[in-house]
């Protein structure tokens, strides 16, 4: 293989490249078997060809790096080897150039040239429109008012010539493109609109030549020309692609919208000089400022100064964020009220937003199961309509009336015309498109078309309690005293003896002694009995924290504070005994509040006619007051982490189609093993990989709007396809001509013509009627 | 009128043959560049042949104004990607196991085949 990089190492896209030496083939080699790094540059203020030798000679010199291969054309290096990005930035700049990170070009510019070309291409249409249907009309309605276009004088002939020629035109400058793409692709072994498009009005061209100038070889009823019809046949299929395009424009409003978010400068700090650079440019590790007003760049941390920042953008949370030093900051929100200082964690792709972008783009493009039958059916469609055309015409020749040659003809050209394979091609992209944009836009990150088309089915919804209908931030409630010491003294060796462990329970209460500015002193002996409690050595005195069976173990009398206890439970807060050298001392309840709007989102579920079933790894009591609080009536308590992937699957076996909302940590199983697995999402840290639906924001609202999109959008493309299936298997046999025996009526060509041109157009409006779509109620 | 029947069976005979039945050249993809152009309502070289077991890059570059065209799907791989006009787009193929995968626009208007062996 690699002689043959060899050969065509110097292939034309490398064109003014210059010349290898070598010894590089090696490394090329070598570049494409291990796939070592590989960077791509773009090279701004590189005028000249001799630049070329400059700038690869600089990254070359780069430490680490192997090769470096400089396109001149198209003004980007490709850099192999494992060298950092930035140091190859800075040694370009070194030379005297300008360099940016390829993957990072920016969105912004991708998109603004997509438009540019979508808007010179829409000009390009309407102008071949208009070339078509100036002829076109004109003599359609010279045909229809003296229902004259026969051949048969001389005159005529000339008098139709001139306008065949006039046709040809048409055909040359509104329909070029039909032609050579379906010569092209006939030369590929595939068929497509063009080719029908193409063979239908060329038929219907050389079919009115013949007439002119071989009248003889037609019947002389039969002595038709079709010009008019050719003329506007392909001046309406343009009109038709214009309008397309532009409703097209239409179904990307929402990835435009996250695509506008993205600031286009930052304002970083290098060598303690404060430089305004282009976002592609800021690295990892750079120091930002951002003031009041202003757009946060790259994500990062922030290490000095503190503000509110705007994130609805990217979760639909609509109150400002506190941030202070060492909280983390996301590109594309907006900087409120303070200046802060944040050191770059994420740029370029990398960013939480770029990362949104993407997925959204993804799965913009990814099509649901419910779109295969059509993928199938288009792949053979259009060599079938040509067999039914050359049918069409075989059974009007042999059985047809007087003319027949006319009858096959226009039967056969209004088959090609009429069939559209785009309608059904475009019915699923479309609504897909605008449904992924309008989740996004309600903070619903949809993974894939799959993903959109199950949530529509839901008819289970499992959700998790810690973290899903909770907060997942444990609070101390009570401290119910029963020994000596005062709720102070409790709460300083508490938080002493849980300073060493994680677990959420033990954060909360060290948070509490925070709060109340209460100093932990110093814990040995620290032990953890495995879910029962902690037990350890503060001051000399031995501390027992845990639940009732730790106590009854040790012998430590409870007394009546096991109603307390038992009271506190049902007030869905988890109570722990906390005995000082055996002496049962105090109660600690701790709770995890109920989200603001989980009452109202999990009502909203119910009343969807969605069974609604809590799991939760705490207990009984516990889960019961959560559950009766929220109104979930069914609910599983003191599940392992690893037992819950086996409930959704009961309820699978239920016949229920399952969703399983978790915080996406411990829950991934489950969540991978249910239909639709559901990840709250804590602000703009994405847990993108783990589930199929990534819910931004933490309120639960955003699973009755998850399904609210999906059954929207697929109510849309089932009414796309019901409608581009419709069109085809009605309009095809009618353009044949079956009804003719029954009514004597053909369908004229013009009208299919016209059919065709606003059938796909048709579907791309529907998909747009999605945009109004509007999640009920917040 | 017997020889149009024929003429037609025949039509019919060779539009299944040319658009079904003919499997054209496969392109194989070298060290170098190969660059798919997406032209004129086709993909070329349509049919690509990779090795298996490697990942490998393929270079697209998409010179078809229609809308059609940008979006380019290789549904077996869960890719799906916009072409850029007039620009080269790489498209990272993660290492694959022998056998054929299509890739195509979102209509299947346009369509290849990659096959690995």
């Amino acid at each position: 293989m690699s002689s043959i990089n060899t050969e065509s190492g110097s292939s034309s896209c490398h064109e003014g490249r210059t010349a290898t030496p070598p010894h590089d083939h090696h490394a090329h080699h070598h570049d494409q078997a291990g796939n070592a790094g590989l960077h791509e540059l773009i090279i701004e203020g590189a005028g000249c060809a001799s630049c070329v030798g400059k700038i690869e000679s600089a990254l070359k010199a780069v430490p680490g790096v192997e090769n470096a291969e400089m396109n001149f054309a198209q003004r980007t290096v490709s850099v192999t080897g494992n060298a950092e990005a930035a140091d190859l930035v800075k040694a370009v700049e070194k030379a005297g150039y300008n360099a940016k990170l390829a993957a990072a070009e920016s969105e912004d510019d991708a998109l603004a040239e997509k438009e540019k070309a979508d808007q010179a291409y829409y000009k390009r249409l309407m102008k071949e429109t208009w070339i078509a249907l100036s002829l076109g009309v004109p003599l359609m309605a010279y045909a229809l008012i003296t229902g004259e276009v026969n051949v048969n004088t001389t005159t005529e002939r000339i008098a139709w010539l001139i306008v065949g020629i006039l046709t040809f035109g048409v055909l040359y400058f509104s329909g070029k493109h039909f032609f050579v793409g379906a010569w092209k692709s006939f030369l590929n072994h595939s068929a497509n609109m063009d080719t029908l498009i193409a063979l239908g009005t060329g038929t219907a061209w050389l079919y009115s030549m013949v007439v002119i100038f071989f009248p003889a070889a037609v019947p002389e009823q039969a002595r038709h020309v079709y010009f008019e019809a050719t003329a506007i046949i392909i001046g309406l299929i343009d009109l038709g692609l214009a309008l397309e395009l532009k409703a097209r424009g239409r179904t990307s409003e929402a990835i435009k919208r996250l695509i506008g978010l993205q600031a286009k400068s930052a304002r970083v700090i290098r060598d303690d000089k404060e430089l305004d650079i282009a976002i592609e440019q800021v690295l990892m590790d750079d120091v930002v400022r951002v003031r009041p007003g202003e757009k946060i760049p790259v994500d990062g941390d922030v290490i000095e100064g503190h503000t509110a920042i705007d994130e609805s953008m990217l979760t639909g949370e609509p109150m400002p964020v506190e941030k202070a030093v060492g909280d983390s900051v996301a590109a594309g929100t907006i900087n409120k009220t303070g200046s802060i200082l944040f050191k770059a964690t994420r740029v370029g792709k990398d960013t939480a937003l770029a990362q949104i972008i993407n997925m959204v783009k993804r799965a913009q493009n990814s099509k649901p199961p419910i779109g295969r039958l059509a993928d199938v059916i288009s792949a053979y469609f259009v060599p079938v309509v040509m067999i039914i055309a050359v049918i069409s015409a075989l059974v009007w020749l042999n059985f047809g009336p007087a003319p027949a040659v006319a009858f096959a003809i226009v039967s056969a050209t209004t088959v090609l015309i009429i069939a559209c394979p785009c309608a059904l091609g475009l019915a699923t992209p479309m609504s897909v498109m605008v449904g992924v944009g309008k989740a996004a836009e309600a903070g619903v990150l949809i993974r894939n078309g799959e993903a959109l088309q199950t949530a529509s089915k839901i008819s289970a919804m499992i959700l998790d309690k810690t973290g899903t209908i909770t907060l997942g931030a444990p609070k101390v409630t009570d401290i119910v005293v029963a020994g000596e010491q005062d709720e102070d003294t409790i709460l300083k060796l508490a938080a002493t003896l849980e300073s060493g462990s994680e677990h959420p329970l033990a954060l909360a209460i060290v948070e509490s002694a925070q709060e109340k500015d209460i100093e932990t002193g110093k814990v040995s002996n620290f032990n953890a009995i495995a879910g029962h409690g902690v037990q350890a050595e503060v001051d000399g005195k031995n501390l027992l924290f845990g639940n009732e069976k730790l106590m009854r173990e040790r012998n430590i009398g409870l007394g009546g504070f096991v109603e307390k206890a038992q009271t506190l439970a049902s007030e869905a807060k988890t109570p722990i005994y906390f005995a000082v050298d055996n002496q049962l001392s105090a109660i600690i309840a701790v709770a995890d509040p109920i989200k603001e709007d989980s009452i109202a989102a999990i009502k909203r579920l119910q009343h969807n006619g969605i069974r609604v079933v809590m799991l939760t790894g705490d207990n009984r009591a516990t889960a019961k007051a959560v559950a009766e609080k929220v109104g979930i009536k069914e609910f599983f308590a003191e599940v392992l982490p690893e037992e819950k992937s086996k409930k959704v699957q009961e309820l699978q076996m239920e016949g229920e189609v399952v969703g399983m909302t978790g915080d996406g940590i411990n829950d991934a199983p489950a969540l991978a093993i249910a239909n639709v697995g559901f990840a709250i999402g804590t602000g703009t840290d994405v847990a993108i990989e783990s589930a199929d639906i990534t819910l931004m924001r933490g309120s639960l609202h955003g699973l009755a709007d998850a399904i609210a999109v999906s059954k929207a959008t697929l109510r849309n493309i089932k009414q796309n396809l019901f409608g581009a299936f419709i069109y085809n298997v009605a309009g095809i046999p009618v353009a044949a001509g079956v009804l003719y025996p029954l009514l004597g009526m053909l369908m004229n060509p013009v009208i299919a013509g016209a059919a065709m041109a606003f059938s796909s157009l048709t579907v791309v409006t529907n998909a747009n009627r999605l945009r109004f779509f509007k999640a009920q109620e917040h | 009128m017997l020889i149009i029947n024929i003429v037609g069976v025949v039509l019919i005979a060779l539009i299944v043959w040319w658009f079904w039945l003919y499997k054209p050249k496969e392109a194989a993809l070298g060290e170098n560049d190969l660059v798919i152009t997406v032209e004129n309502g086709t993909y070329s070289p349509s049919r690509i042949k990779v090795p298996a077991g490697e990942s490998v890059e393929l270079k697209f570059i998409r010179k078809d104004e229609s809308p059609c065209s940008e979006t380019l799907l290789i549904p077996a791989l869960q890719i799906s990607d916009t072409l850029p006009l007039n620009k080269l787009k790489s498209i990272q193929l993660p290492a694959l196991k022998s056998g054929e995968y299509a890739f195509h626009c979102q209509m299947q208007m346009y369509r290849g085949q990659i096959t690995v062996n």
